[in-house]
């Protein structure tokens, strides 16, 4: 027979991961980091990140960056903040970090995006939203479709 | 047809908790509290819609769920990812301050959505994502 103990440890665990991604979608604006959020709940900045990728399936740094750029979309498409402007009001302390991971999971710099936007203006929300967002663990193919 | 919704259910891990946050966070009445063994299920609801329900219930008891399925969905309700309710709301801002006032567990803060709606979310003490939107006028 497993052990109740291990069980009830590994609930208690889950439910301090969750803690944890609740806190990002909480705070993703906030200058957060990895080693803040473990210090929340009393681990190691590696030990939170192994744990968290087992099980959410990405890093915690990974989840916190997916949110703050899916969050710049939505401010980048209103189009009356700059992508430095937008960069700080997600939570980003870099800008390099934040075009580069904005382009990694968009397939385009901020500031292209930001440009092409105007256009989709009168589509309806949810057909944009659709069609814009990110998605986690698949980044965008850049270069030429084969 | 007259087809109305009347009970869905959501597992709690904590009957205490569970019937305090719906009770004295969200303010439902509990209209029906019963227990068997050590087991219990609770059925609260908003006292302006007293046809609509939701059954707290002991999650994973039935008999024929396996241990296997059991120790999963328990994995599950404990990252969050098990089960939602969505609830709506005339004024999302006064709601919000109230359940922050009240110890609520805040997920989101209250924000426009892309998708054409502003809501908040808090987590109830089992783990289920508990979204409220602001109801269209």
């Amino acid at each position: 027979m497993v052990s109740v103990i291990a069980v009830d440890a590994r609930l208690e665990e889950l439910k301090l991961l969750r803690q944890v991604r609740d806190r990002m979608d909480r705070e993703y604006a906030q200058p957060l980091d990895v080693e803040a959020l473990a210090r929340g709940v009393h681990m190691s900045a590696g030990h939170l990140s192994r744990r968290f990728k087992a099980a959410y399936g990405e890093s915690p740094y990974s989840y916190l960056m997916t949110r703050r750029i899916e969050r710049a979309m939505t401010l980048l498409r209103r189009g009356d903040l700059s992508v430095t402007e937008v960069c700080w009001e997600v939570g980003c302390q870099s800008l390099g970090t934040f075009s580069a991971r904005f382009t990694e999971l968009v397939g385009m710099p901020p500031s292209v995006y930001r440009e092409k936007a105007a256009h989709t203006a009168g589509l309806p929300s949810c057909v944009v939203k659709t069609v814009t967002r990110p998605v986690r663990n698949r980044e965008a193919r850049t270069g030429t479709p084969a | 047809m007259d087809i109305t919704i009347h009970n869905t259910f959501l597992p709690h891990t904590d009957p205490e908790a569970s019937l305090a946050f719906y009770r004295d966070v969200l303010g439902f009445e509990v209209r029906l509290d019963v227990g068997y063994e050590n087991m219990r299920w609770i059925t609260v609801g908003p006292p302006n819609q007293p046809d609509t329900a939701i059954v707290l219930h002991p999650p994973a008891v039935d008999p024929s769920v396996t241990d296997e399925e059991r120790r999963m969905i328990n994995e599950m309700i404990a990252k969050g990812t098990y089960s939602m309710l969505v609830l709506a709301t005339d004024d999302l801002g006064a709601t919000f301050d109230a359940l922050q006032a009240r110890g609520a567990d805040v997920v989101q803060e209250p924000m426009d959505q892309d998708y054409g709606l502003r809501d908040c979310a808090v987590r109830d003490p089992a783990g289920n994502l508990v979204r409220i939107q602001q109801r269209k006028q």
